[in-house]
């Protein structure tokens, strides 16, 4: 259903206006900028040079690093869940957990363990928010890693929830070594070309990084304020 | 609260500022440590001056073609199912966010990121009305607590305080009844606003940059409360000044990247967050109404005048992290909510002269600020110019200003008389002089002392140095220019 717009012609006249013009009728190219420094960062790295960048600002984003090979997956995934205290875990509804080796974690031994397992169902939208409010962790997916940030970049839609990264205590992302882009930019490029490829991108895209934090108390940096209070990033070297 | 803070006439809240000694130290202590995370942000990229020119090319684009991105905009806003609307003056886009709070018999109401919603006063609107109106960043929290503490610093809005008094305002309004440890305080400010955003009608957020192409717009936080409010709450509407907007996401990313870097030394926020319409069709949370309101309140007198590239401003703060004005004499004293020397320049366009005419004169105009600016805003020329305007055009000069113009202009304008002046200051200022420096200053040079010392004049003038130097020299046949 489209929306309405009020008051437009007589606020965009003055605009015209005051810059001493008619209103612009025809589309107005975007320019070729003559400065571009965001190409020069990380130009040329490999793969693996991007890794080490994102290792070092983990420790500078107060949050937690590991590496695996996929098949070690369930492993890490069990050990960093039981340091952050353990369930109940909240998940998007994804068969990319199935496909990396996650169902038996999640469907067996969590539940074997008193380790709830909650998945979010957009059927039941005011219990999936409640059941994230409650959750310790969130697990997720990062669809571009930002290396120069350490920024882990999620899509919302029907089955990816927004507030399966916001609501729980904290926050982990399972990170494939080949999502991994030098900076922003790159998600930026991405973004703009789904735009135009599909007419649309999705309605939330939130980029990462890090536990929620806040330095409004005497400028001391408290880690943890609206959102996650811990967060970790596990990078999927074979993926 | 609108754009205006406190009553007490600017003399005052300067002098009320620098007897803060609280106030003082936290605000050198932060600017020291924001300015250092700055720099260090800008010159591990190795070509900051590249990338500032790039902003500024940027924004300057828009400004120029600011109707057609606007029109793109909306368009784009309404194509996913969004309301927009246009408000010329800050009434027309509080009627029309009261209209929503009607209609929606909204009882609480969240926000965040929402400068611009102070600009135009939009809270005392929304409490008429009968709602709770709850700001959710926690700086902005634990001023609204505090009966409505005006906020000090654009980023770090609670500056002013200590965590003491903050401990204090949290006892006797939250019943809180821990220590003043940030840790405990921030984690009750969690509990409580928790509870706030899952009960909340509406969520009300600035914008820190809409993209024309995708009709989106962005939020960038630390806390993540912005994230918070537009996720839960079924109603979203945004405010944003007019100017914050920018052709495509790739221009996007680049301004977020000045921005963080230049607030406060970060490579990005732990937030952000790029929001396009109302929910999807099948989605569980995010707004189920979007309303975009695009204010203009006094931004497109601006536009097409000598003033324009203050409208290039993304609200950094970084001008005001270095401003040798700001770290003396406080937030609370440019009595706005812009402080420092962007609120110098843009206070006086959007309030007035008659309510801020003081402010371009509390500068050194010694062009730090200049320096750091991110889009490259000329700010202590616009300060200047604002000078320039009040004097000559208004006839608004502050008082002591025009005596001082008044006999420098003739003091200047004589030689005998400039003579006389030079020579006689260090006796005529004796009485004031302590040692090397003058503490309390008489006349038009109080203003000055009041906040810091003015150097004592030298016993013996520059002229009569120079001549007898002249004189020494000449008597050893030595030539100065040989030995540089």
């Amino acid at each position: 259903m489209a929306g309405t717009i009020q008051n437009q012609d007589k606020f965009l006249n003055k605009i015209a206006s005051r810059l001493g013009r008619e209103r612009i009728s025809s589309p107005v190219e975007r320019p070729d900028w003559k400065y571009r420094p965001q190409d020069e960062v990380l130009k040329n790295a490999s793969q693996d040079e991007l890794v080490d960048v994102l290792k070092k600002q983990c420790a500078n984003i107060h949050t937690d690093f590991y590496e695996t090979e996929k098949k070690d997956l369930p492993e890490v995934l069990e050990q960093i869940v039981s340091s952050y205290g353990g369930g109940p875990v909240i998940t998007w509804k994804d068969d990319r957990y199935a496909q990396w080796g996650l169902e038996s974690l999640f469907k067996k031994e969590w539940p074997k363990n008193n380790i709830e397992v909650r998945e979010w169902d957009f059927e039941n939208g005011e219990e999936s928010i409640i059941k994230a409010e409650s959750a310790n962790a969130a697990i997720t997916i990062s669809e571009i890693t930002l290396a120069e940030s350490g920024t882990t970049v999620l899509f919302s839609d029907k089955d990816k929830g927004r507030m399966v990264s916001f609501l729980p205590a904290t926050y982990i992302a399972l990170v494939p070594k080949s999502s991994l882009v030098p900076r922003i930019t790159q998600a930026a490029q991405k973004m703009r070309e789904m735009q135009q490829e599909t007419g649309r991108v999705p309605s939330c895209i939130n980029f990462i990084t890090g536990p929620s934090n806040s330095a409004d108390i005497e400028l001391n940096l408290v880690v943890g304020v609206h959102g996650p209070i811990k967060a970790s990033y596990i990078l999927i070297n074979d993926l | 609260m609108a754009m205006k803070i406190g009553s007490n006439e600017f003399n005052e809240r300067v002098g009320q500022g620098i007897d803060d000694a609280f106030m003082r130290g936290a605000v050198s202590g932060a600017q020291d440590s924001m300015g250092v995370r700055r720099s260090n942000a800008a010159e591990e990229l190795g070509n900051w001056e590249d990338w500032r020119s790039h902003g500024e090319e940027i924004r300057q684009h828009v400004l120029e073609h600011l109707d057609y991105y606007l029109e793109q905009l909306s368009k784009n806003v309404a194509e996913l199912g969004g309301h927009v609307f246009f408000a010329e003056t800050k009434e027309e886009a509080n009627e029309y966010i009261r209209g929503i709070a009607q209609k929606k018999q909204a009882k609480k109401i969240v926000k965040a990121k929402s400068m611009v919603t102070e600009e135009i006063g939009l809270n005392a609107v929304l409490e008429e009305e009968g709602c709770k109106v709850i700001e959710t960043d926690l700086g902005e929290y634990i001023l609204q607590v505090d009966d409505h503490d005006p906020p000090s610093h654009i980023v770090v809005p609670a500056l002013h305080k200590n965590k003491e008094q903050i401990r204090d305002v949290f006892k006797e309004k939250l019943g809180y009844k821990k220590t003043s440890k940030p840790e405990e305080l921030a984690l009750h400010a969690r509990e409580m606003l928790r509870e706030e955003y899952m009960t909340a009608d509406i969520g009300i957020t600035g914008c820190n940059f809409a993209v024309a192409e995708s009709g989106s717009i962005s939020l960038v936080t630390n806390e993540g409360n912005a994230d918070l409010v537009t996720a839960l709450p079924k109603t979203q509407i945004t405010v944003m000044g007019m100017e914050r907007i920018v052709p495509t996401f790739e221009e996007m990313e680049v301004l977020v990247s000045l921005l963080t870097r230049s607030a406060v030394g970060q490579k990005l926020t732990s937030y952000i967050s790029v929001l396009t319409g109302p929910r999807e069709a099948q989605d569980a949370d995010g707004p189920e109404e979007f309303h975009l309101v695009i204010v203009d309140n006094g931004r497109s007198d601006i536009l097409g005048g000598e003033f324009q590239s203050i409208l290039q401003c993304i609200r950094c703060a970084a001008c005001i992290n270095v401003c040798p004005v700001y770290r003396h004499i406080g937030g609370h004293s440019y009595g706005s909510i812009y402080s420092g020397p962007i609120g110098a320049v843009l206070s006086p366009l959007l309030g007035g002269y008659d309510e801020y005419k003081e402010l371009p004169y509390a500068s050194t105009l010694c062009g730090a600020c200049t320096e750091v600016c991110p889009v490259k805003i000329p700010l202590h020329d616009l300060l200047h110019k604002h000078r320039e305007v009040i004097v000559e055009k208004e006839g608004k000069a502050p008082i002591s200003e025009k005596l001082l113009m008044k006999s420098f202009g003739i003091g200047a304008a004589s030689p005998m008389l400039y003579k006389f002046g030079t020579k006689f200051a260090p006796t005529a200022l004796n009485p004031y002089t302590n040692g090397e420096s003058i503490s309390k200053g008489p006349g038009p040079m109080k203003a000055w002392t009041d906040i810091r010392e003015f150097p004592a004049p030298n016993k013996e003038r520059f002229r009569d140095w120079f001549k007898n130097r002249k004189k020494e020299e000449n008597a050893h046949g030595r030539d100065d220019s040989e030995s540089r």
